[in-house]
């Protein structure tokens, strides 16, 4: 049992597949509340999405290899049976993807999609749906939205699709949501309204939201906790304000020096992670972080050797470093942050 | 819609003109340069036995000596409002759409042609309808278990389906089930469906299924591809997150997109089998319009071989047209303009 209303313990993932095994999600915790939201941060291939798909149960069925629990309110869903997890699904726990032009279904009206999304989980008439439909397409912010619901996804604009998406994902109150990489395919200006709009959306239903995304600047003021990936695990965890104003991992420093920021010219990075993330096939041996660390001398040879601990240090936040507390502390407040600050 | 449909029709009708005077030069112009002569034509039409005089009479009244142009006019104008033919023995009318008189029987070809019609629209409806639905269901199915015995057997099945021509799995299916086990009918039996409609199945059974195997064969090889794509798509991965039972996300998401370039080319090929399908027809002694065609060819036969032409490129053309139409219906992201 779990308290939360959301718990995820030791969660990994794995695909075997003709390479080797791909270790996407390796012993992955966190917790999650009604009401709150949580950032998940990682460059791309770091098991984000595999994860979210995992809590679906969208794995199901498949050829991966899921261990660890998943407790969502009370019920633990690894465990669970795939027909049990599918009716959980749109309607307890939903999702928004990120291209929402291939995300919708080509050959059917914006409209019919969020009608069958009701329908599957309700008992009502096509007409009831429809004109739950035009509510919802109303409350995401789409003009004339009697007419919208008839049209195509291809005849919406980007950012509209998204705010169809979304009313897809809630046209069953969901009370987990969760939104991978949500803006990501979207133009600036529109990323910036489609975020707004989940902040109003999340305080008027009150859900657990996710928000999945390779930029810290996207969980900035949304978050309540934020979770950085790395290679498909936790390498830090706390709360905003702990990653934002005390981060103590060489991967989250780097993180923050290449988010694009409005008053920097989007290609100057300040502290640009070199290399490529990692292979999840042959992880790197020790920290996967090792070949791309700046710091990796200052451990004393652990760092190729020995995959440090989550550790806890200091109310909640979690650090995977062998770097010593104060050592990270030092390094952040005399090397990265004035650089930080003086861009 | 209405003013595409108007330009595709006049699309159409010139394709139909372009292949009309195409048919015209291979049949009529061409051996004329390679020095066939206007009375060697005539001779076609009156038989050996004629005297040398009558034959000459027979070309210049058939219109034979004529410029290349009017003679292809007159036999346009005989297809939309008929034409008079004068063999020697008098003049004959032949009512539109006229496509002139065979050498070999000295019937008009387009009486022909009608008559021959509904066994091949009876083999092709048919066959059409079972080479869909198992081609579609075996393709799915393999799409859904890939790698599995069942589909690894489909395939090589279906490969072995594509690559044998139907003259072989024809030949072989008779001698087996009509000859052998004598559980169908024999080559050449064909009852109307007017007439018993039970007969009619029974003796198009075998052709059917011959005709099916073949198609059937690259429709489930399409569909698997297809399923294949299309099950990896974003959007079938967002009908999961909806909670939809896998059926439904097969059936009504998945089935839905992949489907669509098949119904195209379905009604490419039914099109195509309209006009005859030439080897089934032959191997089984069918009396329709493909083993007409091939009779006519062996015959040497040309009012028959270009009434047949035209009548096929017809079937073809409309086809073609109708799929065009039937595409912006199941897509709607095609625009018709
Ligand atoms: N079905 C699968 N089979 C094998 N490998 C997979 C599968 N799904 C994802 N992966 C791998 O897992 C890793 C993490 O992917 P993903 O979670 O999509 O990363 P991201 O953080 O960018 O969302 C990638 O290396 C990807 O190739
Ligand atoms: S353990 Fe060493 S290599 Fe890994 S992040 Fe910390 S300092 Fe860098
Ligand atoms: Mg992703």
């Amino acid at each position: 049992m779990s308290e939360h209303f959301l718990d995820v313990r030791d969660l990994k993932i794995h695909f075997p597949t003709d390479d080797g095994l791909v270790r996407s999600v390796d012993g992955l915790s966190f917790k999650l509340e009604r009401g709150r939201t949580l950032g998940i941060v990682g460059e791309s291939g770091s098991g984000k999405s595999v994860t979210s798909l995992g809590i679906l149960g969208l794995h199901k069925g498949g050829r991966a290899r899921i261990s660890g629990e998943i407790w969502l309110d009370g019920e633990e869903l690894v465990s669970a049976s795939p027909e049990h997890v599918r009716r959980l699904r749109g309607k307890k726990m939903s999702m928004i993807f990120q291209d929402p032009l291939s995300a919708m279904h080509p050959y059917f009206t914006v409209g019919a999609q969020i009608i069958e999304a009701y329908r599957i989980h309700n008992k009502v008439t096509k007409k009831v749906a429809r004109k739950h439909a035009v509510d919802l397409l109303g409350r995401v912010g789409i003009p004339q939205p009697e007419r919208r619901v008839d049209s195509y996804p291809h005849e919406f604009s980007g950012g509209m699709r998204q705010r169809a998406m979304i009313a897809m994902a809630l046209s069953c109150d969901p009370e987990l949501l969760i939104a991978d990489e949500p803006t990501t395919a979207l133009d600036v200006t529109v990323q910036a309204q489609i975020l707004d709009l989940m902040r109003d959306l999340q305080r008027d239903f009150n859900a657990a939201l996710i928000i999945i995304t390779h930029d810290l600047g996207v969980v900035a003021e949304l978050s309540d906790d934020i979770l950085v990936m790395y290679g498909g695990k936790a390498i830090e965890y706390g709360s905003a304000e702990d990653i934002f104003e005390r981060p103590e991992h060489p991967y989250t420093w780097g993180l923050l020096g290449s988010m694009p920021r409005l008053d920097r010219e989007p290609t100057e990075r300040l502290l640009p992670i070199k290399g490529s993330p990692p292979s999840l096939i042959n992880v790197p041996a020790g920290c996967a972080f090792h070949p791309r660390c700046a710091f990796e001398g200052r451990t004393g040879g652990k760092a190729n050797t020995e995959v440090p601990d989550l550790v806890e240090t200091e109310g909640g936040h979690l650090v995977r470093c062998h770097l010593p507390r104060e050592e990270r502390r030092a390094i952040w407040a005399t090397e990265i942050k004035p650089n930080l600050e003086s861009a | 819609m209405v003013t595409y449909i108007i330009r595709r029709l006049i699309g159409a009708l010139l394709m139909l003109a372009v292949v009309s005077m195409v048919t015209f030069s291979i049949f009529f112009v061409v051996p004329r340069l390679a020095g066939v002569t206007a009375t060697d034509f005539a001779n076609r039409y009156v038989g050996r036995a004629a005297t040398q005089e009558t034959v000459v009479a027979v070309a210049n009244k058939l219109g034979l000596n004529d410029p290349v142009v009017v003679q292809y006019a007159r036999w346009i104008k005989g297809i939309f409002v008929g034409a008079e033919y004068d063999y020697g023995a008098g003049v004959e009318h032949c009512p539109a759409p006229c496509f002139g008189y065979s050498f070999v029987t000295k019937n008009p070809v387009w009486p022909d042609l009608v008559d021959r019609m509904p066994v091949t629209l009876s083999l092709a409806a048919g066959a059409s309808i079972i080479w869909l639905l198992a081609g579609v269901a075996v393709g799915v199915l393999s799409a859904l278990k890939r790698g599995s015995i069942f589909d690894r057997t489909a395939m090589v099945i279906a490969l072995s389906g594509v690559s044998l021509p139907p003259f072989f799995t024809g030949l072989i299916a008779l001698s087996l089930f009509s000859y052998g086990l004598r559980i169908t009918a024999p080559g050449g039996a064909y009852t109307p469906l007017t007439e018993n409609p039970a007969e009619w199945a029974y003796s198009l059974i075998l052709p059917w299924l011959t005709l099916a195997f073949l198609n059937a064969a690259a429709y489930a090889r399409l569909t698997r591809a297809g399923m294949l794509e299309t099950m990896g798509e974003d959007y079938i991965r967002t009908a999961r997150a909806k909670g939809l039972r896998e059926s439904t996300v097969i059936t009504k998401h998945g089935l839905r997109a992949a489907l669509t370039p098949i119904v195209t080319i379905f009604g490419l090929d039914v099109g195509i089998l309209l006009g005859g399908a030439i080897l089934t027809e032959n191997v089984f002694s069918l009396p329709g319009l493909g083993k007409y065609a091939t009779q006519a060819i062996s015959t040497q036969d040309l009012p028959k071989i270009m009434g047949f032409t035209m009548l096929a490129a017809f079937f073809i053309v409309m086809a073609n047209l109708i799929v065009d139409l039937l595409y912006a219906v199941v897509d709607p992201r095609v625009r018709l303009t």
